[in-house]
């Protein structure tokens, strides 16, 4: 087996977790993308594992460890969306934006912030109000 | 490691693996794009048994099963039971990608090309010998249990971590003091 195809596969499987990760809006999708950007690296040790023969089966453990490592994450990330869902009654990771700069800065990070947040007040801003800013 | 047979003449192994990962990426692809939350949930499962395969096609058998039980058994449901408590629109709903999606495919299109010309130039000659015995539930065992077990312990002590954090993040009946 020529080790290029297992690799081109986990090359674009990561791409395509890289364009979730940055299009999606709903949180539970952002984490799905993740866990296909984390099989992504999981097929690059499998295949670099029986490649170079290892006499310790670093590839292979390595995966059962990402695998484990990814369940822990991804217990925990649902938490965090709950906890998030149960404050503001919404997942949208657009109108989660209390961390974001406040003010005049909006427009100098980019047009696409300007329009979503022109509104300068600090602390707790709903979701539905950032939706009809936005539209 | 001899010398590489031509791409021209693939073996059994390869067809097998390529045809799996058309499935991978193509499932892939409708996870990141598709309308409805719950199929983007039902496709990640095609997705990942397909990978599933793909790592029995590289005779790590064990890593696939474990695959099936934990990512196909267990994250899906997770991952859908996430989606049920969020109140996740059923139906198509059109506002699941956010207005920098143009730029996400720019860079997903930039860090595919790179990745792929990087990767096909630097193993454009590598080629193994598939054969069974390498991946079984026997070698990995003993791989984790004599050169990797203090790594291991560390890890059951993370997920036991995770656990006891992810409790005390959903329920509501605790306070900080």
């Amino acid at each position: 087996m020529h080790i290029v195809y297992p690799v081109v596969v986990s090359a674009l499987l990561f791409s395509i977790g890289v364009y979730g990760v940055l299009a999606r809006r709903n949180t539970i999708l952002v984490l799905m993308s993740v866990e296909l950007m984390l099989n992504a690296v999981n097929l690059n040790l499998i295949a670099f594992d029986v490649w170079l023969g290892d006499r310790l089966h670093g590839g292979q453990v390595l995966t059962l460890f990402v695998i484990v490592i990814a369940a822990a994450e991804l217990g925990l990330g649902l938490a965090i969306v709950l906890a998030v869902f149960r404050n503001r009654r919404t997942v949208d990771l657009d109108s989660l934006r209390d961390l974001a700069e406040p003010g005049p800065d909006c427009d100098a990070a980019g047009p696409d912030r300007g329009v979503a947040g022109p509104a300068p007040a600090p602390g707790p801003r709903r979701g539905t109000g950032q939706e009809g800013a936005a539209t | 490691m001899s010398e590489a047979p031509s791409y021209l003449s693939p073996t059994g192994h390869e067809i097998v693996f390529l045809l799996l990962g058309v499935v991978v990426v193509g499932t892939g692809l409708l996870v990141v794009t598709t309308r409805q939350v719950v199929h983007a949930a039902l496709w990640l499962v095609v997705c990942l048994g397909a990978l599933a395969g793909c790592y029995l096609v590289l005779t790590a058998e064990f890593v696939a099963w474990v695959q099936v039980l934990i990512y196909v058994g267990a994250v899906v449901v997770l991952l859908l039971f996430g989606i049920m408590l969020t109140r996740a629109p059923i139906g198509r709903s059109p506002d699941l990608d956010s207005r920098n999606r143009p730029v996400a495919a720019v860079v997903a299109l930039a860090t595919a090309a790179v990745l792929v010309t990087v990767v096909v130039d630097g193993f454009r000659h590598a080629y193994v010998d598939l054969s069974p015995g390498k991946g079984t539930a026997e070698e990995v065992g003993v791989a984790v249990f004599r050169y990797w077990v203090l790594p291991f312990e560390a890890l059951s002590v993370l997920l036991l971590a995770a656990l006891v954090g992810a409790i005390v993040i959903s329920r509501t009946d605790i306070r900080g003091r």
